[in-house]
């Protein structure tokens, strides 16, 4: 009995995926040449940062493995000191750039990730419940969305940062700074989310589909998370990616600032940072490669952020 | 609570519905719209009620506030002798499978995201908590057919059906619990006129299979002709006329009914000679005094600006009218 | 020569991989002062027949073949500045939604009088003069006062009202009213179809009108053109057409009217729906629907022939029983 419906489900999704890349939203993304590389970039990076433990050279947590001897090594192409053995050179205390880097953008694109799922997570909840119920639940959390608004996010994530650091010392802190900054970034910005979804909750619980599951007789809840909650999901796919890119450079300032990833785990941002000092010593590298690295990543997710917009709006329709 | 033969299917009493109110705690004041004045109406088992007037007489409110969906301001609603319209969410879940609706856009009533399948079994797995997947499945199958589509169409989305087709599984979702009493708000008017035959049609089969009794509101009296048993004629939230279908058409009493009943565009080429109507519809934020007729009729005296008539027996119909009353039309 | 000769006319949309041909082949012509109406179900092209009268086909659509002689010019090749001078002045417009035309932000006055100066060379007190007179034709009461109001202060009846007007202001030969009524209450309703009918006939101006309304279009057009899937399949004398209808849609149309049918007995319906512009069938595109299709219709594409000028686009017309004798059989 398993057997031949395991294969008539997978055939299904077989007939799914083909109906997919023939759907006319794959034939526009195909030919948008921008949306086509800025996708490329974004996979490329994403799944070396994943696969940094099995791609990378180096292991840049590895102490043993690095040698003071090798500091400030410049990458390959510079031609009197370069070292074949770093691609990208190394770092005041001998660390493989690239190897960094990876590991690295592996730790920035995971805050940048969960921050997101918990931003999401909270903004959601309370934006479908601001939006379906209403009267004061809903004036209650849009004054608090407000309020929470006219702070910015870096400076919330400073004052709670320092002060964390501060009452638990610095060596706790490094060890739980990754939790803290998605902590810090997810709750610092939920009223993102919550905005759009109760935009979108407003327009959809007026239309008839929502009168008849009240008709007949499902639960607000159900009625909210089965049926309003998936006709809302364009505009929080297009603002995800939008906030993926926003938290990573939050990320990036505040360990820019010396309250992100301690040094021994640095994260793109503290990269940047630690090399910053050795800039004008000639150590160009260690600060402009991360950097480089950081804008490709933000510059091609927000890129294609917009041509998912355009293209799950189709009032905006272009010939 | 069957209630006896004589208790009507629906009793509407006296009941009225305001919209708005003058604001409270962090939020703003919204006019006041009183959009139904007083309304009483009972629908006997087996009605075709129909319920006609121009946008804004309060029709579909009617209609909303007696499946539920919006709560009368003050006044009763009975279904079987019980009240319903004071029972908690829990207690009124019995009926809300007697009590479906169709809704008006076939384009708005169905989850597009949401396959049809979806979308009509999940009215069972509400109310038939223990239904097996095959008998769900089956139940399904025979709806699907009792209106006329095929029941293929299961795994697919509601956007890839024509108008005519959704209307259809709307309906077929309003029959899934197999229910006594069926809401329809404007069913055909979003639809071409080749397709709103074929609704009809199955809305009709529906009710001589189904023994439904339908509330059926709409602005195109010549649906009403044909399909209506009992017709209500609403004007900014009052009914003013309330008769058989038959007599209604013979005989109009009401000032407004007549001018409605001449306004329907005829084919027999004799060309538009409707009554004329002063003035436009006030709106239901300022009601006129008295009836709230007087500024359009040509019967309108001193007591209708001053009193507001109620419904009273003129041989096979009843009016709203002093001037029915007093024999002035 | 007629006032506006439609030939052949074609509009297509391009829509990415796929192209959409809205309008195949139509054909058409209106005298001075002929009031013409074109029915048929969403979809079947004929606010594209119209809107491309006046180039106003909403992107990606074009006109693709074909050509528009208005006055013996073909209207459909002329630029922008050549289109202007033409449209809302000598050919305008109606929608069924006012605010279409209406702009909220400005009042009656200010819209009327900016129409009337981007036509003519006048002064401000002159436009001021015509548009209250035009007003007042279309009977809106205390016309000076309304002069001063936005849109959103009149009701729905009374904004068609000021459109109407507008159409009238410059005195066009044609105005094509794209449902005009169908947002409005029946008794408004009414009225205004009358108006209509009545400022047509006294300032002798052609009219065409797009509705899915039978009965309306029998009220106020002498030339009815039933349109099914881009292609005209009927058209004659409005009289004629409703009272002798031949080709099978058409005819489905009329018998499907509750007018036409015993009260509480089933409705006569056309079954199936009309076919997606994308996935019409070969041959006649009514034939999956039709009762009268053979294996011919699923091949040849009937062309719109007859006499008396009451044309009809179907290869079996011998066979179909006259009208009025199949509805006396029922």
């Amino acid at each position: 009995m398993g057997k031949p419906h395991s294969e008539v489900s997978g055939a299904k999704i077989m007939t799914r995926i083909k109906s997919f890349l023939n759907s006319d939203f794959v034939y526009r993304f195909r030919k948008d040449k921008v949306a086509v590389v800025s996708l490329g970039i974004v996979l490329v990076l994403v799944l070396s940062a994943v696969l940094a433990p099995l791609i990378s050279p180096f292991d840049p947590y590895d102490l043993k493995s690095i040698d003071i001897m090798d500091s400030e090594i410049p990458p390959v192409w510079d031609e009197n000191d370069g070292d074949e053995r770093f691609l990208l050179g190394t770092d005041p205390q001998g660390r493989d750039m690239l190897s960094t880097i990876l590991y690295g953008m592996r730790i920035s694109l995971m805050i940048g990730f969960f921050a997101v799922l918990l931003q999401g997570i909270l903004g959601v909840t309370i934006g479908l419940l601001s939006g379906y119920l209403g009267g004061k639940i809903d004036a209650f959390f849009m004054r608090l969305a407000d309020i929470q608004l006219s702070f910015s996010t870096l400076m919330v994530a400073i004052i709670t940062l320092a002060i964390f650091q501060a009452a638990f010392g610095a060596e706790l802190y490094s060890k739980l700074a990754i939790f803290m900054l998605i902590l810090v970034i997810g709750i610092a910005e939920w009223p993102q989310y919550a905005r759009t979804v109760r935009a979108s909750v407003l327009a959809e619980k007026h239309k008839e589909y929502v009168d008849a599951a009240r008709v007949i007789g499902m639960s607000p809840a159900r009625i909210m998370f089965r049926h309003i909650f998936p006709n809302t999901l364009s505009p929080i796919l297009v603002i995800s990616t939008i906030q993926v890119a926003n938290a990573i450079i939050s990320e990036a300032a505040l360990s820019f600032l010396g309250l992100g990833m301690p040094v021994n785990q640095p994260s793109l941002g503290s990269l940047i940072s630690s090399g910053f000092e050795y800039i004008f010593s000639g150590s160009w590298w260690i600060t402009v490669i991360p950097s480089f690295f950081l804008v490709l990543l933000i510059l091609s997710i927000n890129l294609l952020g917009d041509w998912l917009r355009d293209a799950l709006n189709p009032k905006l329709y272009k010939d | 609570m069957t209630g006896s033969s004589d208790t009507p299917l629906v009793n509407i009493l006296n009941v009225e519905k305001t919209f708005g109110d003058g604001g409270g705690f962090l939020s703003t004041a919204q006019p006041i719209v009183k959009a139904l004045n007083n309304v009483s109406l009972s629908i006997e088992k087996g009605d075709s009620f129909c319920l006609v007037g121009e946008s804004g007489c309060g029709k579909s409110t009617l209609a909303r506030t007696v499946i539920g969906l919006n709560p009368p301001s003050k006044g009763e609603i009975h279904y079987q002798g019980t009240r319903i319209d004071s029972l908690s969410a829990k207690e009124r879940q019995p009926f809300k499978r007697k009590m479906q609706m169709i809704f008006q856009n076939p384009y708005a009533s169905l989850n597009p995201r949401m396959t049809v399948a979806q979308i009509l079994e999940e009215p069972l797995k509400i109310h038939e908590k223990g239904m097996s997947k095959g008998a769900i499945k089956q139940k399904v199958e025979e709806v699907m057919v009792s209106v006329g589509n095929d029941p293929a169409w299961g795994p697919r989305y509601p956007h890839e059906f024509s108008g005519g087709q959704r209307q259809r599984i709307s309906i077929a979702r309003a029959l899934m619990l197999d229910p006594e009493f069926v809401v329809a708000d404007e069913p055909i008017s979003a639809l071409d006129v080749s397709i709103q035959a074929q609704v009809l049609n199955v809305m009709m089969d529906a009710q001589e299979k189904r023994n439904l009794t339908y509330l059926f509101i709409t602005h195109d009296l010549s649906i009403v002709e044909h399909f209506g048993s009992k017709v209500a004629v609403m004007y900014l939230g009052t009914v003013c006329e309330l008769a058989d279908v038959k007599d209604l058409f013979d005989a109009p009493r009401h000032p407004y009914t007549q001018a409605l009943l001449s306004a329907i565009p005829k084919m027999d080429g004799s060309g538009v000679n409707h009554i004329k109507m002063s003035g436009e519809v006030p709106t239901a934020m300022d009601l006129p005094s008295g009836c709230v007729f007087h500024p359009r009729c040509p019967y309108a005296n001193e007591r209708c600006r001053r009193d507001i008539p109620t419904l009273a027996d003129n041989g096979n119909t009843k009016t709203a009218c002093f001037a029915v009353e007093e024999g002035r039309v | 020569m007629a006032l506006l000769e439609v030939k052949d006319l074609e509009v297509e949309f391009p829509l990415g991989r796929i192209t959409l041909q809205a309008i195949r082949k139509v054909s058409f012509s209106l005298e001075k002062g002929e009031r013409l109406g074109i029915v048929g179900e969403s979809g079947a092209g004929k606010s594209v027949a119209a809107f491309s009268i006046l180039n106003l086909l909403s992107r990606p659509g074009r006109i693709s073949g074909g050509e528009i002689l208005f006055e013996g010019d073909d209207i459909s090749k002329f630029d922008d500045r050549q289109m202007r001078s033409i449209r809302g002045n000598r050919i305008s417009m109606i929608f069924q939604d006012p605010m279409m035309t209406l702009n909220p932000v400005l009042t009656v006055a200010t819209q009327m009088i900016e129409c009337l100066k981007a036509h003519r060379k006048i002064s401000k007190k002159e436009a001021w003069d015509i548009s209250v007179s035009k007003l007042k034709e279309v009977m809106i009461p205390s016309p000076e006062e309304r002069m001063e109001s936005y849109p959103h202060e009149l009701s729905g009846g009374m904004r068609q009202r000021v459109v109407i007007a507008m159409a009238l202001l410059t005195d066009p030969e044609i105005i094509i009213a794209d449902e005009p009524t169908t947002a409005l209450d029946v008794t408004i309703q009414a009225e205004i179809m009358v108006l209509m009918l009545d400022l047509c006939k006294s300032n002798n101006v052609g009219l065409i009108l797009i509705t899915h309304d039978l009965a309306v279009v029998s009220q106020v057009t002498e030339r009815i053109m039933v349109m099914y899937a881009g292609r005209v399949v009927e058209e004659g004398g409005t009289k004629e057409v409703i009272t002798n209808p031949k080709h099978p849609y058409t005819r489905g149309l009329l018998k499907a009217l509750p007018q036409e049918n015993t009260a509480g007995s089933r409705l006569n319906q056309i079954r199936g729906t009309m076919p997606s512009l994308n996935a019409l069938p070969k041959g006649c595109a009514f034939n999956p629907r039709c009762d009268f299709a053979t294996k011919e219709c699923h091949q040849v594409v009937p062309k719109l022939e007859g006499r008396d000028g009451h044309n009809t686009a179907c290869i079996h017309l011998e066979k179909i029983p006259s009208f009025k004798s199949e509805l006396g059989n029922q």
